[in-house]
């Protein structure tokens, strides 16, 4: 309490409102963390528990890369992107149906410092879940890193994505139904289709292609690179993709809150 | 002096500037024109869909006017409106609220959304102290009964001291505890140079506290004046009558305002109609056990103005 009073007291005045809801929204999900973030880290262990389990002896990805450290970084990944997206997500379609968005749109808050707040909440939910289950992951496997800022661009364009079309997906959605249709028919598709438990090289010709649609696909790529040191592309072509997305996502975002849909009549 | 002061000085607390609002067919505000000056104690009144709520959310930021403009102390709601929004605290109608936070943190936490640091503590607690939640800081907001809700959103309007305060039906639904505490507090910050305006439907509530009201009917202001005005311009009297068992006699029943349970209020538009009243009430035979001469209240300046039966006033 002392150290949040000593960072409270350090944030110069005009920063104070992006702050304070930057705080709001990490102890928004920090309360329900069993929820949060001890539940998909025990949800990416059993994945690796049962498919490095069955897969281990059968599939080798990369030369020298157990199945089971191939897994990992996937994993990493996916819970990391999965949980920025519903931070931000269920947070404002939440506060929608209770009505209790009225309290930050009555405020001077600006629509970019709406933003950058619940886009800053949802990365550090998608770290922390990123982080757990690395931790917990390198007691059962050895994992190398051989470009941590690699891992670290990733992780951060990756949550910074997800988190920013979680914004879009929250504000669009008037109930948690249609929430629920972006989790289970939009993200949770990509995630898995996206090579996180395999490489794209062992799909047939015109899946891999297809797999080259699929944004979450360099986003785990350009991931696993920086653990491995090896990669279905280029990690720079990764890069430009997944930037771009992020642009692209971003400036509809922005448009939405700068207009006030579905926020302000 | 900065020009944010000086605006505060000279500027009315809220100007409204023909004001149109429309939601498809509907039009509900057909040009709105109203200035409240700073300190005053301003009632706004309606019925049910007479346009209170949408002027409100179009003051807060909340709805964007199809037409027209409104400033807050000098600050145009819409191209300056992290200024406006800084001077005003609006107190919601519908019972909303965070349920991750306590009292106190959820205080806090919107204090902060208007930049106000740890400085501004003490002034959060004075304000939980006012408002009777002190008990409660630290209840989880899930866990307050309807009318303590009610307090933490009146709190919530206040901690970041603006001096325009916008109660939307801040007394709906609550105690007569609770209504004492809260006007007692509202009068003090009124006192302290805060500019009030108040949607009720307790018509009483405005009667006794506004200085100044506008009546709303249709998306349209039909009244504007004084308290005192508006009620010196209906001479009528309202007579009750309890009448225990009996009935009202046919003949009184043109002039029958209300009545429930034996007790009928009759409005008179002369004295000397209370004779004929008594007259009726002789030749039927009736006792009257009870009688009053009231003089006529804004509930009559009401109906007289927007019309309709009696009792169907009510606020959305």
């Amino acid at each position: 309490m002392v150290s949040m009073n000593l960072i409270d007291d350090l944030i110069p005045p005009q920063w104070r409102g992006t702050y304070t809801l930057f705080k709001k929204e990490l102890f928004r999900f920090w309360r329900v963390a069993f929820q949060t973030v001890a539940s998909p880290v025990l949800t990416s262990l059993l994945y690796l528990l049962i498919f490095s389990h069955v897969l281990e002896n059968h599939v080798q990805v990369y030369k020298g890369v157990p199945y089971k450290a191939f897994l990992i970084p996937g994993l990493i990944m996916m819970s990391l992107l999965q949980n920025a997206f519903a931070n931000s997500s269920s947070s404002l379609v939440q506060s929608k149906i209770m009505g209790s968005i009225v309290f930050v749109l009555l405020t001077p808050l600006s629509y970019l410092q709406f933003f950058i707040a619940f886009l800053a909440a949802a990365i550090i939910r998608g770290f922390l879940v990123g982080i757990s289950i690395y931790l917990v992951a390198i007691w059962f496997v050895d994992l190398t890193i051989v470009h941590p800022l690699w891992i670290f661009t990733f992780a951060l364009l990756g949550s910074a994505l997800l988190g920013t079309f979680g914004i879009i997906a929250g504000i669009w959605s008037d109930k948690f139904d249609q929430m629920a249709a972006f989790q289970n028919f939009v993200i949770m598709p990509l995630t898995f289709l996206s090579g996180v438990f395999y490489s794209i090289h062992s799909l047939p010709p015109f899946w891999q292609t297809v797999s080259k649609f699929n944004p979450f696909f360099y986003m785990i790529d350009g991931f696993r690179y920086g653990f491995f040191g090896q990669s279905d592309i280029s990690p720079w072509l990764s890069l430009v993709v997944v930037f771009s997305f992020l642009l692209a996502l971003a400036w509809a975002a922005l448009k939405m809150l700068k207009s006030g849909y579905k926020l302000r009549g | 002096m900065t020009q944010m002061m000086a605006d505060k000085v000279l500027a009315p607390a809220i100007k409204i500037e023909r004001i149109h609002k429309r939601f498809g067919d509907l039009h509900a505000l057909k040009g709105i024109d109203l200035t409240i000056q700073q300190g005053e104690f301003f009632g706004l009144l309606g019925p049910n869909g007479a346009g209170k709520s949408t002027l409100i959310n179009i003051l807060a930021g909340l709805l964007k006017p199809t037409h027209g403009k409104v400033s807050i102390m000098g600050h145009d709601v819409m191209d300056d409106y992290q200024a406006a929004r800084l001077s005003l605290g609006v107190v919601p109608q519908e019972l909303v609220f965070d349920p991750f936070f306590n009292v106190r943190e959820m205080l806090r936490f919107q204090a902060g959304y208007f930049g106000r640091g740890r400085e501004n503590d003490a002034w959060v607690d004075e304000v939980i102290e006012n408002l009777g939640l002190t008990d409660k800081a630290h209840t989880n907001m899930r866990k307050l009964s309807g009318g303590m809700k009610r307090r933490a959103l009146i709190a919530q309007a206040l901690v970041h001291k603006p001096p325009v305060i916008v109660l939307d039906e801040p007394t709906a639904g609550v105690d007569v505890e609770l209504r004492q505490m809260l006007w007692a507090f509202i009068k003090k910050l009124n006192a302290d140079g805060h500019t009030i305006i108040l949607t009720t439907h307790y018509l009483e509530e405005a009667e006794t506290l506004c200085e100044r009201v506008a009546m709303m009917k249709q998306g349209e202001i039909v009244a504007l004046d004084t308290t005192a005005n508006l009620l010196s311009k209906l001479p009528g009297k309202n007579l009750r009558l309890n009448l225990g068992e009996a009935s009202l006699p046919p003949a009184l029943l043109p002039m029958l305002k209300s009545g429930e349970n034996g007790v009928y209020t009759l409005a008179l538009t002369e004295l000397n109609q209370v004779e004929f009243a008594l007259s009726a009430l002789r030749e039927a035979k009736i006792n009257v056990e009870d009688m009053q001469l009231i003089e006529a209240d804004l509930e009559d300046v009401f109906m007289s103005l927007v019309g309709g039966k009696n009792g169907q006033y009510e606020s959305n």
